[in-house]
């Protein structure tokens, strides 16, 4: 193709940018030339023409625009990475967190102000915004891999058959040896009674909203779901104890703390299951209520089953989430170091309470059966998020044809 | 279809559908009231607790400086509670909503199609992970790796005040704030995702054919589309991190003064002081920290009623859109 962008005179920077690519002499088709190859131009070189001077040969007409090349970007990078040195080295600073900072500043910079330079501004801004989502993405990945690193490593140790075979009984603090049975035992027990009590108000809620909800009442159960969502969890916990222990006087155990729990795990029952109800086709109650089917038995024999593998994902979910809840059980089920198998009596532990108890008492004994009971906690509760996600996989509901 | 098993609309049988519609329908409208005359509950047994315990104090609830609540006079305000719940949110939003808007483009937008998928998925797995595990890990890990970092903020800007640094080790409102940053940033980002997902993309499409680079379409269309959607998704990361109690409690080390510095240890939040006050505590004591979780309560009920709010708003404009 041939004919001209721009008059010569023009001292745009469009022009100027097109010929810093282009080697005047050069023939054929321009291509991506590395700025600073042999044959290409310095991008420093030309200047915005004055308006007065002898108009410069015509450029020749180009299709593309002038890019980096690819290998420019690592270049800048080592670059980058020589400069933070070097600037950690002479300045000597200590900590290599600031001679990585010094580095990505430079880089950014420098990648900024060439990218300007050659493709101009808007491209810069284009290549910056890409390398600030990079960095967020690896700013958030830092602290997150941190986390779960240090509980393997610290935790692992620690781990063995057992550490989860016996309980705290007679172990004090400094020493080692001591177990997770007893909190292992007493979260299980707190998080099935919990579900218990939840499952079914949470479940049948859900089909009321979804199947009978009309008017007031459903709207005002909506928005009460949603105030429940928000309830903090010490909150929940400071209610079941005025209720529970300070006005009924019943006492510190395992029941009491499933039921802050079931309060907790309710409204993300409801409104799950209520998602999952909702993706059932209409089609299929209109089917099975045309045969002479009533409501109940659709809904039971029909509308449940096609939803239930959904619905199970999103219990499993809940029951991830409560069973790693502290702050209730340290109100009421109040913690304990012996082996207690009976919820409704008495104080039980749990693994959550445990990480703390271990953590408050501030040896190392007691530091490495934190890290331990913690990573015993996370296993549990990605063991029961994989089984959701797996189910779901597996019986989700699929897009329809 | 066989006739003698055909289901006639009439006689017993239709009895028994009416029946058991019936019974069926009043378990799941009852089921629905049990959860209204719970949350009525919870209300109301907090407030009767909370008024008794203000009907004991002697102090101002809103400005006292102090924590005493057994003895003949107690005295108690919740003024440091609501600075250090309110500065650590804050500085948790400030850091978390930033980054986790980047995340979520990087997933929508930047990020390889064959990476984004798994890594969606891990940032769902990490908001799973129990906050005492964070505590923890804030405690033993974050806390002696931040002093370093203070020093060199107390260097560079504690002529401001704000970010003078005495030394102590850094059980501070700053670190509880990074902590809590580093909490909710798996929340807010999968909101956001979710939010970026339904930019339309004939919208995306034409700024891509008037020439705008992938940056323009993102600032053109998907950063206005999902304005409301980052809103309400650090609202709902807001009312986390007010709530949150056990990663408070292990990193903060309290007490009830207000510094001018972030970075110096002390101060308290309303989950963090119920939790560590309440052994301790008598019949009256506990009552007080009631009261102050009824706050706490509101505060949230505000925070994430604003954000349903603007999530609600926005489904509908969506829908009429869309």
């Amino acid at each position: 193709m041939t004919g001209r962008l721009r008059p010569p005179e023009d001292p745009g920077g469009e022009e100027e940018r097109l010929r810093a690519a282009m080697p005047p002499g050069e023939p054929g088709p321009t291509r991506d030339l590395p700025a600073g190859a042999p044959g290409a131009r310095p991008p420093a070189a030309p200047s915005p023409a004055p308006p007065g001077a002898a108009p410069p040969p015509a450029p020749r007409p180009v299709l593309r625009p002038p890019r980096l090349p690819r290998w420019s970007l690592a270049a800048l990078l080592t670059g980058s990475l020589a400069v933070g040195t070097a600037a950690g080295l002479i300045c000597r600073l200590s900590s290599h967190l600031q001679w990585g900072l010094i580095a990505a500043a430079v880089f950014v910079a420098a990648t900024f102000g060439l990218t300007a330079r050659v493709e101009g501004r808007r491209r810069a801004a284009d290549r910056l915004a890409a390398l600030l989502v990079w960095a967020c993405f690896a700013v958030a990945v830092l602290p997150l891999a941190a986390l779960v690193g240090e509980t393997v490593a610290r935790g692992a140790p620690g781990v063995d058959g057992y550490f989860l075979t016996h309980s705290m009984n007679g172990v004090l603090s400094w020493q080692h040896g001591g177990g997770v049975y007893h909190a292992l035992l007493g979260t299980l027990e707190q998080v099935l009674l919990a579900s218990l009590l939840a499952l079914p108000v949470g479940l049948l809620t859900a089909v009321y909203l979804v199947e009978y909800g009309r008017g007031r009442l459903a709207a005002v159960v909506t928005f009460f779901v949603d105030v429940m969502a928000g309830i903090p969890s010490i909150v929940a916990g400071l209610f079941v104890l005025s209720l529970w222990i300070t006005i009924l006087d019943l006492g510190y155990s395992g029941l009491a703390g499933s039921l802050a729990l079931a309060l907790l795990m309710t409204p993300i029952v409801v409104r799950s299951t209520e998602e999952m109800l909702r993706l059932v086709p209409n089609e299929l109650r209109e089917a099975a209520l045309a045969l002479g089917v009533p409501k109940w038995r659709t809904t039971l024999r029909v509308v449940l089953p096609t939803c239930a593998g959904g619905i199970a994902t999103g219990v499993m979910l809940a029951l991830a989430r409560i069973a790693g809840e502290t702050a209730p059980i340290l109100l009421l089920v109040f913690g304990t170091n012996m082996i207690n198998r009976d919820p409704f009596h008495g104080a039980q532990s749990s693994l959550p309470l445990y990480v703390y108890e271990q953590w408050s008492f501030g040896t190392e004994p007691a530091y490495e059966r934190a890290w331990a009971a913690a990573l015993v906690l996370i296993a549990l509760v990605m063991l029961l998020n994989l089984l959701a996600r797996a189910l779901a996989r597996w019986k989700g509901p699929r897009p329809g044809p | 279809m066989n006739a003698t098993t055909q289901r006639h609309p009439g006689g017993a049988s239709r009895r028994a559908a009416r029946l058991g519609d019936r019974i069926f329908a009043g378990l799941a409208k009852g089921s629905g009231i049990t959860l209204l005359l719970t949350m009525a509950a919870v209300a109301v047994f907090l407030t009767v607790r909370a008024t008794l315990a203000l009907r004991e104090d002697e102090g101002n609830f809103l400005t006292t400086f102090e924590w005493r609540t057994g003895g003949e006079d107690p005295e108690f305000g919740i003024a440091v509670l609501l600075f250090g719940t309110a500065a650590s949110s804050l500085i948790a939003m400030l850091l978390a909503v930033p980054v986790a808007v980047g995340i979520a483009l990087f997933l929508t937008h930047y990020a390889p199609r064959r990476l984004a998928a798994p890594i969606a998925w891990l940032v769902d797995l990490l908001a799973a992970v129990p906050s005492i595990v964070y505590g923890l890990w804030g405690a033993l890990y974050l806390v002696p790796r931040l002093t370093g970092c203070y020093e060199w903020l107390d260097g560079a800007f504690g002529w401001t005040g704000v970010l003078s640094y005495a030394g102590a080790p850094a059980r501070s409102l700053m670190t509880v704030g990074i902590l809590l940053a580093v909490m909710i940033l798996p929340i807010v980002t999968s909101v956001t995702r979710e939010v970026f997902r339904q930019t339309p993309r004939a919208t995306q499409e034409a700024a891509l054919a008037l020439g705008a680079t992938r940056w323009e379409v993102v600032r053109m269309t998907v950063l206005p589309f999902g304005r409301s959607g980052i809103v309400s998704a650090s609202m709902l990361g807001l009312g986390r991190a007010l709530g949150e109690t056990m990663a408070v409690a292990t990193v903060l080390s309290p007490s009830f003064l207000i510094h001018a510095s972030l970075l110096d240890s002390g101060g308290g939040t309303f989950a963090q002081n119920i939790a560590s006050q309440f052994k301790e505590a008598d019949t009256a004591g506990r009552d007080a920290l009631i009261a102050s979780g009824l706050v706490l309560f509101l505060l949230t009920l505000l925070v994430n009623g604003a954000a349903r709010l603007i999530i609600a708003r926005r489904r509908e404009y969506a829908g009429a859109a869309l």
